[in-house]
């Protein structure tokens, strides 16, 4: 009985332990401003920074922003993302495709993607294409580079065995090519999920009229500190969002694999 | 056994599931595939591995080939399986009737068990009937073959998480799920610890025994082959240098010592001594 007591807290420990410093830092960063060694007028104390986020939450100016900036990541991602992995998987499958595409790939990877703004400013003006544009060529390259490597990586031997047992050509992809190259999938969507907000970030700082980089940039116009750290913690907020449903998609579907199974 | 008993009843299929007696001399028309093979040769680029091989492998028989690394056997079992095309040369494969042969697929047993780490056992061994049937049928006949190995309790498991042995001993029941006419076996034991290895040598006899399939097994050691086969052939510079009959009735005991003598025999003529 105490036994199965101790496990029970040593797994609620354990579970706790990753926000300990989260925690202290807050609290840390709340004393600091209370105690007046920090001017709230350049950094707020937190709850000064939860009272501004509850005001633009009842005035439903920061739903507006997070639905619109949520929208804009999420339809960037798809089409990047989608022309990423079906470009990806294209060259892992045919030498031929791969000896077309993947040098002129290479080549345009190694322009930042973000220092393109100006000139998609120039072609799109500050209208949803520019935002779209860029988050979807952000989103691209991680995509691209590690389906690509995925399916190069799947075992050979196991192509073969595949073959001597007779599966088809689309049998062998769905069974064993497919789920060999998963792993390297899942980083590239978690690299891709990463550059999707700092890209959106980014461009909605430069140039927008809603969402939530704009909702920052508005709010140090008028100097309203609060809610320019609020919009800054809502991005931390989104980014281990979507890293959970990333690692929860992951346990779903490498359970097979040792290393993901644990936790 | 097992597996006559779930294979479906077609009206065709009925005729020849009579299970064959233990004890009497393999029904060859029914079971194996008799492979010839006729001047065969294979070359990888200017290295010539096979040069003009003739052998004739009976239905239903178990031959084993030896020889030292880079002797040719692995090529010549790859040939055989159509996994290698031959650079000059034929190989016949014989079935009693033609129009089955699809019904007695080649099969082969590679030294590592190549099991697909994202599937289940049971559909690890169900890879064994791709394109066949629907996928009860073949999960219910992987299920029996999985019995005949035995290894019923992991059918759910993940391949990650059993043992070396467990893993070949998954591979041979994917191997024999589909009754093959021809099995190949690849050093299928060559990374199993040594008390491993005779428990899987007693199964494979077992199973070949029951299932009368033409059996060719490439191993490196001796013992193994001396253990298993009817028939053993010693390779040497792409040749058949020997070519050995085992007269000793199964079941075999170890360390009997007609088999310590063949083995002694076939290791003197490989370390050297040409003496045979």
């Amino acid at each position: 009985m105490t036994e199965r007591l101790d496990t029970l807290t040593s797994r609620t420990v354990a579970r706790l332990t990753p926000w300990l410093l989260p925690a202290l830092i807050l609290g840390g960063w709340q004393a600091a401003v209370s105690f007046g060694l920090v001017s709230n007028r350049f950094m707020p104390a937190p709850l000064d920074v939860a009272r501004a986020g509850i005001e633009a939450a009842r005035s439903g100016e920061l739903w507006t922003n997070l639905g619109v900036s949520t929208l804009r990541a999420l339809a960037g991602f798809a089409i990047g993302g989608g022309i990423g992995f079906a470009l990806g998987l294209a060259n892992g499958l045919s030498p031929r495709s791969e000896r077309l595409t993947d040098t002129s790939v290479q080549m345009v990877r190694n322009i930042p993607h973000l220092s393109l703004i100006p000139l998609v400013i120039l072609w799109f003006g500050i209208g949803e294409e520019a935002k779209l544009f860029l988050v979807a060529l952000g989103v691209f390259f991680p995509i691209y580079a590690n389906t690509l490597h995925g399916i190069r990586s799947v075992d050979p031997t196991l192509v073969e065995m595949g073959r001597v047992y007779g599966m088809t050509n689309s049998e062998l992809f769905r069974r064993v090519v497919l789920p060999g190259a998963l792993p390297s999938i899942f980083v590239g969507l978690r690299y891709g999920l990463g550059i999707m907000w700092l890209t959106l970030i980014v461009a909605e700082t430069i140039s927008a009229s809603s969402g939530l980089g704009y909702m920052a940039m508005q709010a140090r116009e008028f100097m309203l500190v609060d809610v320019v750290v609020l919009a800054i913690l809502i991005y931390a907020a989104l980014g281990k969002l979507a890293d959970a449903l990333t690692r929860g998609l992951e346990r779903v579907c490498l359970a097979w694999n040792p290393a993901y199974r644990t936790v | 056994m097992l597996l006559d008993l779930t294979r479906p009843e077609t009206a065709t299929r009925r005729v020849e599931a009579v299970p064959p007696t233990a004890g009497l001399p393999p029904a060859a028309a029914d079971r194996g595939i008799a492979v010839t093979v006729q001047g065969l040769a294979k070359r990888f680029g200017e290295a010539s591995v096979l040069e003009g091989l003739d052998l004739y492998l009976p239905a239903g028989g178990f031959t084993a080939v030896v020889g030292r690394s880079g002797c040719g056997k692995s090529t010549l079992l790859r040939l055989i399986l159509g996994l290698e095309t031959p650079s000059a040369g034929r190989i016949r494969l014989d079935d009693a009737e033609a129009a089955r042969r699809r019904a007695r697929p080649r099969r082969i047993m590679f030294q590592e068990p190549r099991l697909l780490p994202w599937a289940r056992v049971l559909d690890n061994v169900a890879v064994g009937l791709t394109g066949q049937g629907t996928r009860a049928e073949r999960r219910a006949r992987a299920a029996a073959a999985l019995e005949e190995v035995g290894l019923s309790g992991k059918a759910g498991a993940w391949p990650a998480t059993l043992s070396g042995g467990q893993r070949q001993r998954v591979a041979l029941a994917r191997a024999l799920v589909s009754r093959p006419g021809l099995m190949a076996l690849d050093e299928p034991l060559g990374a199993l610890d040594a008390l491993t290895r005779i428990g899987m040598q007693d199964l494979i006899e077992r199973i070949w025994q029951a299932q009368r399939f033409t059996a060719l097994l490439v191993t490196h050691d001796v013992g193994e082959a001396v253990a298993l086969a009817d028939r053993i052939l010693v390779l040497d510079a792409g040749r058949v240098a020997l070519d050995l009959k085992v007269d000793v009735p199964r079941p075999r005991r170890r360390g009997d010592p007609r088999l310590a003598a063949l083995e002694g025999r076939i290791l003197e003529y490989l370390l050297g001594g040409k003496a045979a």
